[in-house]
């Protein structure tokens, strides 16, 4: 027992040294963790109440008082960016979550059951994957309509056929592993074995995916957003904030920069901080993710 | 050996008809679980029950879903998609003209990436660990980090706006005013070919530096082959095998992507009709674009996984 825990705080170490190697990285985490304390602390920090309207205060550019301006509502750009970044944050984990679990869900049975539940499933999410991401978002989530979780669950099914691949795969490999087959000896039933052998070790790469994914995400939702077909208006989006802020672009351009950049800033981190994880995790994953 | 090829040419097709019929009845199903009836929006809320019935049987809507199903597959093999109720058009007849529009996007935009992502990618993996290197990685990291449809604001805030050298919006097709055409298409393209540059110059730098510690690599050297030759000759030849794969994979989800740049630009292609009948529950008109873009896609895959077999021996043989 002891001899594991060692071996297991040795492999955290490694991780968190090659994690943390490279300044890029540090300093992302740095914004993302500061992004975190907007979205928690969005009461305390936002200026302003990001719903309140104020007619006499519309479409105002950069100021003392607004320090982004206002929106033609008068509401407050800068306090609606600090409240955008909890629905971005929101978004992003909760699909790269339902896309984890329905992937390893059918991932984990197509690669135990094999046989024609694993054509079809497979088949299945080949078809998924022959739309690219922001067709099948779109469209399901033109089908599921607007509204904060359906659009967690459009682009949480749209991401889902990569996470069952590759949690494929991985069954296949470790039941050729010798302490599957030993456990198989050992009289555990396959459901067993599933449970205590194979499962678990499908999380790690999986997680890894999910890092990876949330990038990916978050800009979905600010595509579907944008498109007016994500999160419901009084909800502060980025994405739907730069589409707001695109029908004034000649009177006020920040009112659609200022939420983009965030958009960039916040997907930016998540990609580099996802592909240091996938590095430091398993360096000969580079590239199969 | 030719046997081999022809072999996997059609294993390869079989399994895309198979893939793309599960696309057809994937769509299909997904739809029939909309709320909403598109006979009703369009009528309008002062439709009669005898005229929402009517043209609920015109359309067939009122058939059990697997005969729908059933028709509509039938139907395709006859080139007849089904009636867009919005339209009142058969889709068929203005769904390729569509794509046509799309393409136009779409293809000077994958040119672009192409040759402007390999260059970056050969250059990033030529100066390893320089400044040019993180430079370019650092671009392509914003590349495909940005949202489009914002870049989209920014370029037409600076070069409309600011310059006020492009005309904003709008279409005009080149085979109408190409003049006016390329004018127009300019902004559209360059947001377009963002991501696959992005994606194109990582794919290069990474594939390049594979090849890069090869031994044939050091056998030309040894030999004395010029500098020049064994990139091009000898890395990038072999360099391009995984990025051919990467560019096919592009090509298929630029036509997903200018959904948005459709939206931004008003251009009338795939995307803006997608968007339309999603608004309007048009069902059969999103439900065939949704199935034109997957053709495409799965034509790109084929078309890469037959390239992949004429380039490189090893995987027609296996």
């Amino acid at each position: 027992m002891k001899i594991s825990n060692s071996a297991h705080s040795y492999k955290s170490k490694r991780f968190f040294r090659v994690l943390l190697a490279r300044k890029t990285v540090i300093l992302c985490l740095i914004i993302l963790a500061a992004m975190a304390f907007f979205a928690i602390f969005a009461r305390f920090i936002a200026p302003y109440d990001p719903y309140k309207q104020d007619l006499n205060n519309t479409l105002q550019t950069i100021s003392r008082d607004h320090l982004l301006g206002t929106d033609a509502m008068g509401r407050d750009t800068f306090s609606r960016i600090i409240y955008g970044t909890r629905i971005s944050f929101s978004v992003g984990l909760a699909s790269v979550l339902i896309a984890g679990t329905i992937g390893m869900v059918l991932g984990v049975t197509a690669g135990v059951v094999g046989g024609i539940v694993d054509t079809i499933i497979m088949r299945l999410m080949d078809a998924m994957m022959s739309i690219p991401l922001i067709v099948l978002a779109i469209f399901l989530g033109g089908i599921l309509g607007k509204g904060l979780p359906n659009v967690m669950l459009a682009v949480g099914i749209s991401a889902a056929p990569s996470f069952a691949r590759l949690t494929r795969g991985q069954v296949l490999t470790l039941r050729e592993s010798d302490y599957v087959t030993a456990s198989t000896i050992c009289g555990s039933s396959r459901f067993r074995t599933t449970v205590k052998h194979i499962i678990p070790n499908c999380i790690s790469p999986n997680i890894v995916l999910m890092t990876m994914n949330l990038g990916g995400a978050i800009l979905a939702e600010a595509n579907l957003s944008f498109l007016g077909l994500g999160i419901n208006p009084p909800l502060p989006s980025w994405g739907g904030m730069v589409a707001d802020g695109n029908a004034f672009l000649r009177m006020i351009p920040v009112m659609a920069v200022a939420p983009g950049l965030f958009i960039l800033l916040m997907v930016l981190c998540f990609n580099i901080v996802g592909d240091a994880v996938r590095d430091a995790l398993d360096p000969r994953l580079r590239g199969s993710l | 050996m030719k046997n081999k090829l022809m072999q996997m040419i059609l294993h390869r097709i079989g399994h895309s008809l198979i893939v793309l019929v599960l696309v057809t009845l994937l769509v299909f199903l997904v739809m029939q679980a909309v709320p909403g009836d598109p006979i009703k929006i369009f009528l309008g809320p002062s439709a009669t029950q005898e005229q929402i019935d009517h043209y609920t049987k015109l359309f067939g809507y009122d058939k059990p879903v697997l005969v729908q199903y059933g028709r509509w597959v039938l139907n395709l093999f006859h080139g007849q998609m089904g009636r867009s109720v919005l339209m009142q058009r058969e889709v068929s007849e203005f769904i390729f003209e569509k794509m046509a529009i799309t393409l136009t996007v779409v293809l000077p935009a994958f040119v672009l990436a192409v040759i402007i992502g390999t260059t970056l990618g050969v250059i990033a993996a030529l100066h390893r660990g320089k400044a040019v290197d993180s430079l370019v990685s650092t671009l392509a990291n914003i590349g495909m980090a940005t949202p489009l449809f914002w870049m989209g604001i920014l370029l037409i805030l600076l070069l409309t706006i600011k310059l006020g050298i492009l005309p904003v919006q709008g279409y005009v097709p080149p085979w109408v005013n190409f003049g006016k055409s390329v004018q127009r298409l300019i902004m559209p393209v360059i947001i377009c070919s963002l991501t696959p540059t992005a994606v194109f110059t990582r794919q290069t730098r990474s594939a390049m530096l594979e090849v890069i510690r090869q031994d044939y690599v050091r056998t030309a050297r040894a030999k004395g082959v010029s500098r020049k030759d064994i990139i091009l000759k000898h890395q990038l030849r072999n360099a391009l095998i995984p990025i051919i794969t990467v560019m096919g994979l592009q090509l298929g989800m630029m036509v997903g992507t200018t959904i948005i740049i459709e939206s931004l630009f008003v251009i009338p292609g795939l995307g803006s009709t997608m968007i339309t009948a999603i608004r309007s529950k048009d069902f059969m008109v999103v439900q065939n674009v949704v199935l034109v873009i997957s053709v495409f896609i799965i034509f790109c895959n084929l078309i890469v996984d037959l390239l992949y077999g004429v380039i490189d021996p090893r995987i027609r043989d296996r």
